[in-house]
């Protein structure tokens, strides 16, 4: 792999990584900040309405933030992998427009309207507009799903002049990859929401600040955490599962460090591959569990990696081994937290008093950002050597005219700005959050008018 | 299909520059009709709740290009490497410039990012502008299609390997710049009242002098730089009412500046804006990428992505566009109007 498009994978893989730290927190926020609006409307209870524009600037913060990250992603395509976008763009590209058009488009319109427009509208169209706002957010993710899913497995083309051309469109829309890894993700999504808000919520409680908006947020955090907590192992993790089993059997053998080809093979716990070797150095291991999990049969045969050519496998083993023993081992983690504080919530709400497990909610809000972080580099670092699985290798694809200067020059301009926004971002959030949900006084209830974030002005 | 294509993407294109080109030029003027803290908060408030939704026709309108022309967004972006990525920079800062300004109350703070929303819009107005006077030029396209133009080599459009920046790309940089200041302060203008109304109108006065003579230069070069663009006129005489368009344009917003009709000098500029661009593809058509060695431009056809793509892509956008547009007319209406101080502050 030439200097170029290793550079260039690091640069996709740095900006995206760190681009989808903020809509993971916005799809997330999304659907909490309908439920609590809907709950304003059902209760008229003025603390869910504050409790909504206090989350809408949190939202606005971080879906800026999403929104200028994002714009270099689309872009990259055609700086970084020209090759690639030249063979598969009348594919790939189709999903993507299709996301400027039925996602961002409703997505801006309607968060002008939910962030402006709740003194004009009155509160039936802001309910409305927070529901749009979800359903772009969602669609938005939906479309890039349908992108990467396609990437990890191409359906519905045709090989013409060299070139790949959409042979079917409808096939490549309801490629049967998009099912469990788009509930897979944005599942993903409501735990990093829900973890925030019960955190902030936390916290509240902790430091007996804003302490009514601590409950309703560590109540409402949890109860959404937990649901979303166990869909992200059941069904959606499960399904994920046996379709890479189906489909990317060397990812599995790669992910699992599962060097040689068992019957009856165990599931590792912890262990670090020693790829050199082709063993699993201080292996703790639950026998026969893999094989059930892929195969529903406790002694099926599951392929190890030595079943594969060696130019099959993955390029970072072991790092797509950490990241999807990072990933599952959080979301075990995940639902014994979420668990056991709706246990304690639901015992005669005893949670608002138990200060250790406050502690661990609010500790445990960075959590989903990793664990979702580790999911995409397992999806993602399993698809190598491949850009298209099986069709065109990630080498054949980046820009055969950009100097690998030039992608260092980018990629370190890239580290400083996102640098930069990133410290932003924590002391406005932080910012915010020490200073809560505001009661809106008579003589400034003009200004609490929805005017939320951009109120700024 | 390839030619309807041409048009659609050049009208997504066109749309991006009239509406992010107000912002752009407001953002351009805004440190100098603009002396204070609430008359900065005023004009942020007049672009704050549009301005995202004006970026996205950029992302859309690319999208787009790289679907229905996978080879010429290949090539293109990959050509125009570090240009394009200074420009999302510039994009991300300008972003960030006008949502974080008054989050922190600090006069320090605020005046930093003021002088960085200042420095993002002007520079990418003349970055848009540069771009589109590579494309007339033309790069150093070789046989497969691709090219990668350094920032600058010589300073020669008439060079063999030339550069981003060169006098004549400058020279359209510039052009680009002054026509967005008078688009963005007629938007101004037409957006506030009282001191910073009468600013604008001053502004747009002054960038009007300047666009009227960058303008000739402009035009006058462009023949020289591009012989294309003269063919294609004697080939399609009916192509001089994009030109006029723009003429029409240019004169109209001069006359109804002076005679205090805020909204129609504002669309006088946009049809300016319009009538340039149009007048640029038209002229382009069909080479949607020219090449120092013709024999190399990337076109309509060989730079095309498949029919059936390009068909199933027309249904889809289609629709998504007619929600589009009822987005757009649903937020302009509910942002109508003039914006008065007491709406920004306390803000």
């Amino acid at each position: 792999m030439d200097a170029t498009t290793t550079l260039s994978r690091v640069q996709f893989a740095f900006t995206i990584a760190y681009h989808y730290l903020f809509p993971q927190l916005t799809m997330g926020l999304a659907l909490l900040l309908v439920i609590l609006k809907a709950l304003y409307l059902r209760t008229k209870d003025d603390r869910f309405n504050i409790a909504t524009r206090f989350w809408a600037k949190i939202f606005a913060t971080t879906f800026i933030l999403g929104v200028v990250t994002g714009i270099p992603m689309e872009f990259q395509f055609g700086t970084n992998w020209a090759r690639f976008s030249a063979y598969a763009g009348d594919i790939i590209a189709q999903t993507l427009a299709m996301e400027g058009a039925f996602a961002f488009f409703l997505e801006s319109a309607f968060l002008g309207i939910f962030l402006f427009g709740e003194s004009v509208f009155g509160q039936k169209m802001h309910l409305f507009s927070a529901i749009m706002v979800w359903i772009g957010t969602w669609a938005s993710g939906g479309f890039i799903i349908a992108s990467n899913a396609w990437m990890q497995h191409p359906v519905g083309y045709t090989v013409a002049n060299g070139r790949l051309h959409i042979s079917n469109y409808w096939e490549v829309l309801f490629n049967s990859w998009i099912i469990p890894q788009y509930m897979h993700t944005m599942s993903g999504a409501v735990v990093t929401g829900s973890f925030f808000m019960a955190g902030l919520g936390a916290y509240y409680l902790l430091a007996k600040q804003h302490v009514e908006y601590g409950r309703i947020f560590v109540t409402i955090g949890v109860i959404v955490g937990l649901i979303a907590s166990i869909i992200q192992l059941f069904p959606s993790g499960d399904l994920e599962g046996r379709q890479v089993t189906a489909l990317q059997p060397v990812k599995l053998a790669a992910m699992e460090g599962l060097f040689h080809t068992e019957q009856g093979a165990g599931i590792v716990i912890i262990g670090q591959p020693n790829v050199d070797n082709q063993t699993l150095d201080n292996p703790f291991i639950v026998p026969r569990v893999l094989s059930f999990l892929t195969y529903q049969h406790w002694s099926a045969e599951v392929k190890g990696l030595d079943a594969f050519p060696r130019d099959q496998w993955p390029d970072s083993i072991s790092l797509l081994y950490y990241s999807y023993h990072i990933m599952v081992g959080l979301g075990t983690f995940f639902i014994a937290i979420m668990g056991f504080s709706f246990l304690l919530w639901f015992w005669k709400r005893r949670l608002f008093q138990t200060t250790w497990m406050l502690w661990i909610l609010m500790l445990a809000t960075p959590f989903p950002f990793i664990a979702n972080t580790a999911g995409w580099f397992t999806s993602e670092l399993g698809r190598q050597p491949w850009l298209i699985y099986g069709v065109l290798q990630t080498a054949q694809g980046s820009s055969a005219h950009v100097s690998s200067g030039n992608v260092l020059f980018t990629l370190l301009g890239f580290m400083g700005m996102y640098l930069l926004l990133g410290l932003l971002y924590v002391v406005l959030v932080v910012f915010d959050g020490l200073r809560g949900p505001v009661v809106p006084q008579p003589e400034d209830a003009q200004q609490a008018e929805g005017l939320a974030d951009t109120s700024a002005y | 299909m390839p030619t309807l294509w041409f048009i659609l993407v050049a009208l997504m294109l066109t749309i991006y520059v009239v509406l992010d080109g107000f912002d752009l030029g407001a953002g351009a003027i805004h440190l100098f009709a603009a002396r204070n803290d609430t008359e900065r908060r005023l004009i942020l408030r007049a672009i704050g709740p549009v301005w995202d939704g004006n970026e996205v026709w950029l992302i859309a309108a690319g999208a787009t290009l790289f679907f229905t022309f996978p080879l010429l967004y290949a090539s293109s972006f990959s050509g125009f490497y570090l240009p394009l990525i200074m420009v999302l920079w510039l994009l991300m800062l300008r972003g960030v410039s006008i949502e974080l300004r008054s989050r922190i109350p600090s006069s320090v703070w605020s005046a930093f990012w003021d002088g960085l929303f200042f420095l993002g819009s002007a520079l990418l107005a003349i970055f848009y502008g540069a771009a589109l006077g590579n494309v007339i030029r033309g790069v150093p396209l070789d046989t497969n299609g691709f090219f990668f133009e350094p920032l600058w080599t010589d300073f020669n459009p008439f060079s063999q390997t030339p550069g981003i920046l060169d006098w004549y790309t400058v020279l359209i940089g510039l052009l680009a710049l002054s026509a967005l200041v008078l688009h963005g302060a007629n938007y101004i203008s037409l957006k506030t009242e009282d001191v910073l109304h009468d600013r604008s109108k001053r502004i747009a006065r002054g960038a009007w002098l300047v666009t009227v003579i960058l303008s000739i230069f402009g035009t006058l070069t462009t023949f020289f730089v591009q012989p294309m663009v003269y063919t294609s006129f004697t080939l399609r005489p009916w192509g001089i009412i994009f030109p006029l368009l723009a003429l029409v344009g240019l004169v109209g917003t001069i006359l109804w500046n002076v005679r205090g009709k805020d909204l129609l000098a504002f669309l006088a500029s946009a049809a300016f804006v319009v009538g340039l661009l149009a007048s640029a593809a038209f002229s382009l058509y069909p080479n949607v990428l020219p090449a120092v060695n013709p024999a190399n431009s990337l076109t309509i056809s060989n730079a095309s992505g498949s029919l059936y793509g390009q068909t199933v892509g027309l249904v889809w956008w289609i629709i998504g566009m007619i929600l589009a547009a009822i987005y757009f007319i649903f937020t302009y209406r509910l942002f109508w109007g003039k914006i008065r101080v007491a709406d920004a502050e306390g803000h």
